[in-house]
């Protein structure tokens, strides 16, 4: 993303996952190395946890809505990202992460963009929101 | 604060790839085989949230099987630990990356672990809350600081009220 081909205010939106499959649960347990039964096991769930099933990682979440962020900046270029979750992801739910250019500026003689991150589910409900700071190329 | 523990975390070009697709980033930088220079995958940068992933690392992470232990998920009965009280035990509240400069597959940081700030708060949803921070430093081989991961957890008194 160039300083001249953006502005503040500027959105960006992207489907991060349509019809979430608890078999990327499963993959992303396996990468990331959280087994949490919460995410896999709907029987540990359903008759132990309380949980009407099994949800989405947090962190799955976030790396999802991380992969607009990505597509803005280049992953080499993300120098903050951070969130809350505020509402758990299930199975079936199709999220949408939108993007707000809120600031842009120079540091240490490099031009940054300050964005806004919101995911939200396909009732509207926020899921995860949050911010990033990337390096803006020349 | 002090610090609690170093962990050692190679950061691979398979594993990069993998967590990728994980997270459905299809994009070539996580795993282009024409870019093999250094890295058997190729991958050359890392997703911003690839961090986390040094919990495979972790030797005493507690939410991966281990040799001897019992496990809380389901085998013949919903939990293998009886008696597990049915909490929704410790949930994500918060996460941040910091980063100093990009993470470079190829390359074994070394993570070390501190424990943040604790507080409490009531919520109509769940009951009790109470939030722990955790911080990870990432340092590379010549002991420059990578990123820095800053993880707000939350145990609830009961489950979170899906109403």
């Amino acid at each position: 993303m160039k300083a001249s081909e953006i502005s503040v205010g500027q959105t960006f939106e992207k489907v991060v996952v349509e019809d979430l499959k608890r078999t990327q649960l499963v993959m992303y347990s396996g990468t990331s190395g959280d087994y949490n039964p919460l995410h896999t096991d709907d029987l540990y769930c359903k008759e132990a946890a309380g949980y009407p099933g099994v949800f989405a990682h947090g962190m799955l979440t976030m790396g999802m809505t991380g992969t607009l962020v990505t597509d803005l900046f280049g992953a080499e270029n993300v120098r903050k990202y951070g969130v809350r979750f505020t509402n758990q992801v299930w199975p079936g739910d199709t999220l949408t992460a939108t993007a707000t250019v809120q600031d842009i500026r120079e540091e240490d003689g490099r031009a940054v963009a300050e964005i806004g991150v919101e995911t939200k589910n396909q009732d509207g409900k926020t899921v995860v929101l949050g911010s990033a700071t990337g390096l803006l190329e020349d | 604060m002090s610090d609690e523990k170093t962990v050692t975390f190679p950061v691979e070009g398979a594993h990069v790839m993998l967590f990728a697709r994980s997270i459905g980033d299809y994009n070539p930088a996580y795993h282009d085989p024409g870019d093999g220079e250094g890295n058997p995958m190729g991958a050359h940068a890392v997703p911003p949230t690839f961090p986390q992933a040094v919990a495979q690392f972790d030797p005493d992470y507690p939410l991966r099987i281990k040799d001897g232990e019992a496990w809380f998920g389901s085998g013949g009965s919903p939990s293998g630990i009886e008696g597990k009280p049915a909490t929704s035990g410790g949930l994500h509240a918060e996460q941040h990356f910091e980063y100093t400069r990009p993470i470079r597959p190829g390359e074994v940081l070394t993570a070390r672990y501190s424990q943040g700030e604790t507080w409490e708060k009531e919520s109509r949803r769940a009951g009790k809350l109470t939030f722990t921070e955790r911080l990870v430093d990432y340092y590379d081989r010549d002991g420059n600081h990578v990123c820095r991961a800053r993880g707000v957890g939350v145990r609830t008194e009961r489950p979170v009220d899906q109403g």
